[in-house]
């Protein structure tokens, strides 16, 4: 994965537009989080291979970025993003690493299913 | 210690926890011929440690660890290394009775007389817990004159206040050396803590040094029938 070029994924986030897209969308804090600190809130969501057409995909330019998807009916978004890569198998990779090289968001967008 | 085990079966999710709580003893075992089955659950899919540059995406980590994790099982002297085929973070979102026909069908296949996992209530990630409380599930079912001694890994901050210190501990100063080449085996996981580790072994801090010069288990068997 590379640091954003906001272009560039504008323009990968445009082509899978109006398709039929398998999407991964994660936040997370890690499972050691309250571990470490008991005090810590810890929080998160996962959604792996949920199909859903966007008809139009946004990177602002803050950075770290955030990335929305709007839906027919309803809304998909990340906050936090950093990196990104188009993989071997044509999906695009989007993470948010943190300042010690840890991910904290992903939204990923496929059109093929990912791996289970 | 455990010097005429018929067969050892250790049950993690996530590789890297073999090596961090047991890898030692493993291979104290292995040197002896004891046959050790490794049953990781899942390949650490969700592992946060992706770098900064990164060196994974979160599509590319189970590959990477699955290197890592038959390169571990090397410097443990593990010849049988079960990969699951679970995801990292829901173990515990599994049907429970699958979870526990899992561990009974490896324990009916391989009869061990020694098993490895982690203690129930007080190994803190989520995975962790499921894992044990199968385990647990699975020997709880069985005969007593047929359960095989379970030995448990707790490191949750509560656990020495609730069941006290561990009550065994393994000498492992022999076989730090392969203890040390399992961790960095799974560099993706450990290479930030080593580089660390080294620094303080270099520097002659005895802390560092005790953490890798022995391996402490509860035994699951004194909370079975509790």
């Amino acid at each position: 994965m590379e640091a954003v070029n906001q272009q560039h994924l504008q323009q990968l986030i445009d082509s899978f537009a109006n398709k039929d897209v398998f999407i991964h969308l994660e936040t997370t804090n890690g499972s050691y989080a309250t571990h470490f600190n008991e005090k810590f809130f810890n929080a998160g969501a996962f959604i792996r291979n949920v199909q859903l057409r966007y008809e139009l995909g946004k990177i602002v330019s803050d950075s770290p970025h955030r990335v929305g998807l709007k839906l027919a009916h309803g809304w998909v978004y990340a906050q936090g993003i950093t990196h990104y890569e188009v993989d071997e198998q044509g999906r695009l990779l989007m993470a948010g690493l943190d300042y010690e090289g840890k991910l904290a968001v992903a939204l990923q967008i496929s059109e093929t299913p990912f791996a289970y | 210690m455990f010097v005429d085990e018929r067969q050892v079966l250790v049950v993690f999710p996530h590789p890297d926890d073999e090596a961090f709580s047991c890898a030692g003893v493993i291979r104290q075992m292995t040197n002896r011929g004891i046959p050790v089955t490794y049953a990781c659950l899942t390949l650490g899919e969700m592992g946060r440690n992706l770098g900064n540059p990164p060196f994974a995406t979160r599509e590319s980590l189970p590959e990477i660890r699955r290197a890592e994790l038959k390169q571990a099982c090397e410097a443990m002297g593990i010849q049988d290394l079960r990969m699951m085929g679970l995801r990292d973070k829901t173990i515990e979102f599994e049907d429970d009775e699958k979870m526990i026909q899992l561990v009974t069908n490896l324990i009916e296949e391989l009869n061990p007389s020694l098993m490895i996992t982690f203690l129930p209530g007080y190994s803190v990630h989520p995975d962790h817990e499921a894992t044990a409380r199968a385990v647990r599930e699975a020997v709880r079912r069985m005969p007593v004159a047929e359960r095989p001694t379970v030995l448990a890994v707790g490191f949750a901050n509560n656990t020495f206040d609730e069941v006290g210190l561990p009550p065994i501990k393994v000498d492992i100063s022999d076989v730090m050396d392969n203890k040390v080449a399992a961790l960095q085996a799974h560099a993706s996981q450990t290479a930030w803590m080593m580089e660390e580790t080294k620094k303080r072994v270099d520097d002659g801090s005895t802390m560092t040094e005790s953490w890798l010069k022995s391996e402490a288990f509860y035994v699951l068997n004194d909370f079975l029938d509790a």
